[in-house]
């Protein structure tokens, strides 16, 4: 399959320009970019979802031209998006073969449907009960069926949209073992993704895409990781290197002390203090209580016991406004639904906070909330065609850095970030985790930093602090903050 | 092209364009409808006769346009103009030599303060026991005309006090109805709200997302229920005006069906009822287009009977040229139309 020249405008974007993409048959192809770099319009124009504007896609050498994803299914190109996107409640073998039904006499032959889901499965190294719904399986196993459902349509691409943001290792292995078997049965892969360990793990062409723009087509094994990455953001690596860890531990002056906080079902018994203009790390698994954590202390839940001081004065934060109003602010993990108020403008996203602090009759004059979100723009070189753009409208990364500059107008003692670079680009990455440490340095602001990338906590945190099963087990200074002692740390080897 | 697109995205095209249709046609079918008559003192014509009416829905689907911005809805406006109305009436009393148990002015602000209550409730309903908005305002919808009918113990009022008339017809040596003047200090009110206070930014944050919204410091109950408490001191208002026109308690008929009509104009207007962004301009037009709407056809001679007909296809035609899809098909057709001719 091939695509040639393919163009794609929005209003006011070029989001593809002139960009090629072959895909053999037996090859899983990795396609990557940064944010916004077009991969998402490439494959949704493959697929059907978008109409191209110029350009041509050739299927075993004969021109199609898709204009819905069902036509594009029956030209033989399937897709797996990031999401599951099957139906929960219905079971295994009712989600393979919805919509398309066998029958008999008129009437759907669930024999046959078991049957067959039941042997599908077993060629993709999958036996379990195909009559259970499907939710009683992990995410894993549901991408998996998702993926006999797209390949037992006769697909001959199977295009894979961040299959593994959602897996942990091991079921990411076992999702490999399924790619490689459906590739040497010689179907064509498409495998978009963020991690580059896997691009080098499992496949053998990359094409990185820039700005909508093709930078090329490279063997994988003959591109070094670092020129890929150089490749993607389009500049030197220096930069990333140079960047060093983060020396600066802050002044003696405690500014929040937690004293055995609890709360059902997020944390038991937890102690902490943060020192003015330090940088501490909440490192631990996903559901390790990091984020629950967080929450508790920027009231946006209430502990049951324990106490919170702040210079020296007992607090109780009933509301995210409370904790506000003791200059704490939390940015969240989740963008989307608990970040941007999508429909608004950039301009009123960066000063609603402020304004919410402030109150709702004490209001900020427009001439002064243009000052705001113009100086703020400026500082965090967000991306934006003017103030006055929707917000949703912004790539993650852009969209990230207008939250933390909602957090910064109501200029906060302590900032919680929880995975504030989670799904953006590498270089948007470096510039807030150097943000991070300015802020400390330059502003004397405290800062929680919470990611799942060791690296970037090793990098910026001068203390972190490890959980486990919704206990803190370790708190690690200076030298011992190093990937492996972290990582033993979380494992429970400490 | 590029120009008229402007044009016609406009959340205001719509209901101007609307209300300009119906003023053209009527200019042409009605004689004598933009003919205004000076005569004792007072400004006579169907156009004040609409302004006179519409006033009373300006008002409530402003109260509307806010409860929608939230993401919720207010169908119990209706029966609490009933509850106004009655209020008002049982306290000035049906005396029939013409005086009043109770002095004007207190009267109706009991009877406000008594559909601020309205509001109060619905709004804790909603707001904090979380129940869906329409269901939480079907109890008032349905108790409210019960209330009402408790308060005139089954019974029209009549009130024979004249002052009282004048609320919902003129002051002594006033051009314009008073409900005309009423209806503009609420909408200068709305509009000082707007550009003065944060609320309107608030009110839109609830409505896109509530979740962020709360992380972001806002008091996201207090605020769902303050419109509902602004959304039952309009119907108030409106009950007041209402009452007053015909110098009675109704409490069966006062208002009914009114808070559809309310919904209709925020809708005209360009507000969406999933909440998010609201234009109360685009509310005021619409409640001034339904009301012409409403009058034409009456002097058309269509019975109260087979009105809703006519709003049902007003409200077809509303929700088709809000659809993305009907509007991606209209495009398609004009581009393709424009590849044929070149």
């Amino acid at each position: 399959m091939t695509m040639r020249g393919i163009c794609k405008y929005f209003p006011g974007v070029r989001a593809l320009e002139k960009v090629d993409f072959t895909l053999r048959a037996g090859e899983v192809h990795a396609l990557v970019g940064e944010n916004g770099a077009g991969k998402s319009t490439l494959i949704k124009v493959l697929t059907g979802v978008y109409g191209k504007d110029a350009g041509e896609i050739t299927m075993e050498g004969k021109a199609i031209s898709p204009s819905s994803p069902l036509e594009a299914m029956k030209c033989g190109i399937s897709t797996v998006y990031q999401e599951v996107n099957l139906c929960p409640n219905l079971t295994v073998a009712e989600n393979i073969f919805i919509g398309r039904e066998p029958k008999k006499a008129g009437r759907i032959d669930w024999k046959t449907i078991n049957r067959r889901a039941a042997e599908l499965l077993a060629t993709l190294n999958l036996n379990i009960d195909v009559t259970k719904t499907l939710d009683s399986y992990s995410v894993a196993v549901q991408q998996m069926i998702a993926i006999a459902r797209a390949v037992d349509v006769d697909a001959k691409v199977l295009i894979l949209d961040e299959p593994t943001s959602s897996l942990d290792e091991e079921e990411t292995q076992r999702l490999f073992d399924v790619v490689r078997k459906l590739k040497a049965q010689g179907l064509g892969i498409v495998f978009v993704s963020h991690f580059l360990d896997q691009i080098y793990e499992l496949c053998d062409q990359v094409t990185v895409l820039r700005n909508g723009e093709l930078i090329g087509e490279y063997e994988v094994a003959a591109l070094p990781r670092v020129e890929l990455i150089s490749k993607m953001i389009g500049k030197e690596l220096g930069d990333i290197q140079s960047m060093g860890k983060n020396e600066n531990f802050g002044t003696d002056e405690i500014l929040i002390e937690a004293d055995g906080i609890s709360a059902f079902g997020r944390i038991q018994d937890f102690d902490l203090q943060i020192h003015k203009g330090e940088v501490v790390g909440f490192a631990g698994l996903l559901g390790s209580g990091r984020t629950e954590t967080a929450e508790l202390l920027s009231g946006v839940a209430k502990p049951e016991k324990g106490t919170l001081r702040m210079s020296g004065k007992d607090v109780h934060f009933a509301s995210p406004l409370d904790a506000m109003q003791h200059k704490i602010g939390f940015c969240p993990e989740d963008r989307k639904i608990q970040g941007i108020i999508g429909d608004l403008t950039v301009r009123e996203n960066i000063i609603i906070g402020l304004q919410a602090k402030k109150g709702m009759w004490n209001h900020i004059s427009m001439k002064e909330q243009e000052k705001i979100a113009d100086q703020y723009i400026k500082l965090l070189q967000i991306k934006v065609s003017s103030p006055e753009q929707l917000i949703r409208n912004l790539s993650g990364g852009n969209q990230q850095k207008a939250i933390i500059a909602r957090w910064l107008v109501t200029q906060p003692d302590l900032l919680i970030l929880d995975e504030p670079t989670r799904g953006i680009d590498i270089g948007t990455k470096t510039e807030i985790q150097k943000m991070v440490i300015q802020l400390a340095r330059e502003q004397h602001m405290s800062i929680i930093f919470i990611s799942s990338e060791i690296d970037e906590m090793t990098r910026t945190c001068t203390r972190l602090v490890v959980l486990r099963d919704r206990r803190k087990v370790a708190e690690l200074t200076g030298a011992d903050i190093n990937s492996d002692k972290v990582m033993s740390a979380i494992a429970g080897g400490v | 092209m590029e120009k008229l697109k402007k044009i016609t995205s406009n959340h205001l095209f719509l209901p101007l364009f609307a209300l300009c249709l119906l003023l053209v046609f009527n200019a042409f079918a009605t004689p004598g409808f933009f003919t205004i008559e000076f005569q004792n003192g007072q400004l006579f014509g169907r156009i004040i006769d609409i302004l006179n009416r519409a006033s009373i829905l300006v008002i409530l689907s402003m109260g509307m346009t806010f409860v929608i911005a939230t993401g919720g809805i207010d169908i119990s406006q209706g029966s609490v103009i009933a509850i106004s109305g009655a209020v008002c009436c049982y306290l000035i009393g049906g005396n029939g030599d013409g005086t009043a148990n109770m002095p004007l002015p207190v009267a109706c602000l009991v009877a406000v303060l008594v559909c601020a209550v309205c509001g109060v409730w619905n709004g804790f309903l909603v707001s904090k026991l979380k129940i869906q908005p329409m269901v939480a305002t079907l109890i008032l919808m349905t108790a409210g005309r019960g209330i009402a009918m408790l308060i005139t113990e089954g019974q029209n009022i009549t009130v024979y006090y004249k002052p009282f008339t004048y609320i919902g017809g003129s002051l002594p040596g006033s051009p314009l109805p008073t409900t005309i003047y009423i209806a503009a200090i609420m909408v200068l009110f709305v509009v000082f709200i707007q550009k003065k206070t944060s609320v309107g930014l608030f009110v839109q944050a609830v409505g896109i997302n509530s979740n962020a919204a709360r992380r972001t410091g806002l008091k996201v109950s207090a605020i769902i229920f303050m419109v509902y408490v602004f959304s039952g001191v309009c119907a108030g208002i409106a009950g007041l005006m209402e009452s007053s026109m015909i110098a009675a308690a109704d409490p069966n008929n006062a208002g009914l069906n009114m808070e559809m009509d309310a919904i209709l104009s925020v809708a005209l207007g360009g507000t969406l009822l999933s909440g998010g962004k609201f234009y109360v301009g685009g509310s005021i037009i619409g409640a001034i287009t339904i009301q012409t709407m409403t009058t034409t056809l009456y002097a058309l001679g269509v019975s109260s009977e087979q009105l809703p007909v006519y709003k049902a296809l007003v409200v077809i035609l509303i929700c088709l040229l809000q659809s993305e899809k009907f509007k991606n098909i209209l495009e398609k057709r004009a581009v393709e139309k424009a590849v044929k001719q070149g």
